[in-house]
């Protein structure tokens, strides 16, 4: 069982503070769903616990089964066992996804040639054309093609925590069913992914079931709850709770 | 033209210049150069002895190389220190009417943009001579390997390709020395293109980095006509490239792709000029360079559209990454347009690795330098599939690897 534990963390954008306490643990097979309005700190949090540059933290933890996150460099938080989904996935010119997954799977000691065929194997079981496995990285594909091919690269890298930011923009219902059920699917397994979904929207939630709702406001969490806090989210908004 | 250059003989090549000067770097053209670095009294011209054979078999090799890289070619050469030691051509293009041999040099023609060019006549014994008649299809590529194996030569590498209204033609040029060789290499490629000719050039500059080279490379193109070049500059101490299109015709057409990398103490210096003498002719440039450890580049590139050039088209665009603190790069694109009534459109960046980039594949997993090595390889990705000529990425990669795999000390 894996843990993602984060304890009163605090970060600053420029000098400016972005989190303000942010306390919350995931574990393996749990979904944990995190809501709150455009401009609140969500993605500072998942950029943040990735350690994208830019971002200082002024206070607080986050550790993946005591492995001390803030410490490592990028990559080696990923070998840890998170998984960024990126809200916006950056196009990199003339590098494919399987270069990627190759230099990865070398870099965490797993064998490199196993990478083309799981990638056709998941790329089948989330509707993404095999023929975009070899474009560059991220290049040339709408946000819904982008979206499953974050997906995509989350079955195959097997990570033990995931945090989706926004991965529900720019997918059309289809797309997000195929998506939301190919993650559900990581929670269930035999090492069973634990899962941080950031979204404003409901949307992603009537697929990926959540079991923890937190509302996230003015840089830390102000409320969490079971599935049913979404229905009261959609009616009441977060005007009340900001 | 008339040369200034005195083309008696000469102990050495401060001789030659008859008292000409280098150029300065205070030149426009020479601006950020390292061309007086070059010191003319060290090199002398090769004597008259034979080609030595242990020379020529590494040339050969280095065919056999390219050749196996390339694929089905219509002919080779094989030049060691300037000298053209074998000249073949396939029977299929000899029968398609392709024609290549060791000429005079013709100084009269020499395209005299400087003082390199005008040594580079003085220099060579003879000049390799690839002729397409009018009509003449040979798309299969001729293959030039230039060796360059003696210390403290002056070598003059010297290549002219004229081809008749409505020919095709392909040349691959390979630039190569042994070992560590100490020489001044002054390459010149001069390309007259006629109505409606094709011609497809790809240079490949691997020389070692001890060595400096001047080179040019020039092209007239007719009516119509296309010439489609491709240069990858990875030797050199200070490395020195200028390229000539000059879009003589109506409807001319030039396209000039260029990738370059420097590591240690390398310099790499490219001017470019995108002449547009007539109406509707179009052109398209696309370089990107490199520079790692202490390594400097300098692009400048002249886009002219002359008072005739109506309809122009004409795109320059030259990107460089300093993959570290100590590495130096500057681009410069300059525009003189003499027509209202054209198009021109420029773009030119130097500096590090993309920083989203790089973190969208950490996030991944991928080391860090792993990053770098994949997305400075991406970068010139799209160069190597511009190539005229396929299977020339082949020639190109390992070195390009090599080079950028982790720099030199």
């Amino acid at each position: 069982m894996s843990e993602l534990v984060v304890i009163d963390l605090h970060a600053t954008v420029a000098g400016t503070p972005i989190l303000k306490g942010v306390t919350l643990t995931v574990r393996s097979g749990e979904v944990h769903a995190l809501m709150g309005r455009n401009g609140s700190g969500k993605s500072t949090l998942s950029n943040v616990l990735m350690g994208r540059p830019g971002y200082e933290v002024t206070a607080g933890s986050a550790t993946l089964d005591d492995v001390d996150l803030l410490a490592l460099p990028t990559w080696e938080r990923a070998r840890a066992g998170l998984f960024l989904a990126a809200q916006y996935p950056t196009e990199v010119p003339g590098v494919q996804v399987t270069d990627v997954l190759e230099a990865a799977f070398t870099a965490s000691g797993r064998d490199p040639a196993l990478v083309p065929g799981r990638m056709a194997e998941e790329a089948d079981a989330i509707g993404f054309d095999r023929a975009f496995l070899r474009r560059a990285v991220n290049v040339d594909l709408s946000g819904g093609e982008r979206k499953r091919n974050e997906t995509l690269q989350l079955a195959v890298l097997e990570p033990r925590i995931a945090v989706l930011d926004e991965l529900d923009s720019g997918l059309d219902v289809d797309a997000l069913r195929a998506v939301a059920r190919r993650i559900e699917l990581a929670t269930s397994g035999p090492q069973p992914l634990g899962v941080l979904a950031i979204t404003h929207y409901s949307r992603l939630l009537q697929e990926l079931h959540p079991d923890v709702v937190h509302v996230f406001g003015d840089g830390r969490i102000l409320e969490s709850g079971g599935p049913e806090l979404v229905d009261r989210l959609e009616a009441e908004g977060y005007a009340s709770r900001a | 033209m008339s040369t200034a250059v005195d083309s008696g003989p000469f102990a050495h090549l401060g001789e030659a210049l008859a008292g000409r000067q280098l150029p300065s770097t205070e030149a426009e053209e020479w601006r950020y150069s390292r061309v007086t670095s070059i010191d003319p009294t060290r090199f002398v011209r090769r004597g008259d002895d034979p080609v030595d054979e242990s020379a020529s078999s590494a040339a050969e090799a280095i065919a056999a190389e390219a050749v196996a890289s390339i694929g089905p070619v219509s002919g080779v050469a094989v030049v060691v220190d300037g000298i053209v030691v074998r000249s073949e051509l396939g029977s299929t293009a000899v029968d398609a009417g392709l024609r290549v041999h060791a000429a005079s040099v013709d100084r009269a023609a020499t395209d005299a943009v400087d003082v390199f060019v005008e040594v580079n006549a003085v220099v060579a014994d003879a000049e390799l001579r690839i002729e397409a008649p009018r009509g003449v299809r040979a798309e299969e590529p001729f293959v030039v390997v230039h060796l360059v194996t003696l210390d403290g030569l002056v070598v003059a590498p010297r290549v002219r390709i004229e081809l008749g209204d409505d020919s095709r033609v392909a040349v691959v040029e390979v630039h190569r020395s042994l070992g560590d060789v100490d020489a001044l290499v002054l390459p010149v490629a001069s390309c007259d293109i006629g109505r409606d000719a094709t011609l497809r050039h790809v240079v490949v500059q691997d020389l070692s980095t001890e060595l400096d080279v001047v080179a040019h490379v020039s092209a007239t193109v007719g009516q119509s006509g296309t010439y489609d070049g491709w240069v990858a500059a990875l030797g050199g101490r200070y490395a020195r490239l200028r390229v000539d299109c000059r879009l003589g015709g109506r409807g001319a057409a030039g396209t000039l792709a260029a990738l370059y990398a420097g590591i240690g103490d390398q310099m790499h210096d490219l001017r470019t000029f995108q002449d547009h003498l007539q109406r509707d002719t179009t052109s398209s440039l696309s370089f990107k360079g490199a520079v790692d450890d202490r390594a400097h580049a300098v692009y400048t590139g002249l886009i002219r559209i002359h008072p005739d050039g109506r309809g122009s088209n004409a795109e320059q665009s030259n990107r460089i990454m300093t993959l570290s603190d100590d590495a130096w790069a500057e681009s410069v694109p300059n525009l003189e347009i003499e027509h209202n009534d054209v198009r021109c459109a420029h773009a030119s960046t130097v500096g590090p690795v993309d920083a989203d980039q790089r973190f969208y594949l950490e996030s991944r997993g991928v080391p860090a330098e792993v990053a770098e090595r994949l997305i400075v390889a991406g970068f010139f990705d799209e160069v190597l599939e511009r190539s005229p000529v396929a299977g020339v990425a082949g020639l190109v990669q390992p070195r390009l690897a090599e080079l950028l795999g982790g720099g030199a000390s």
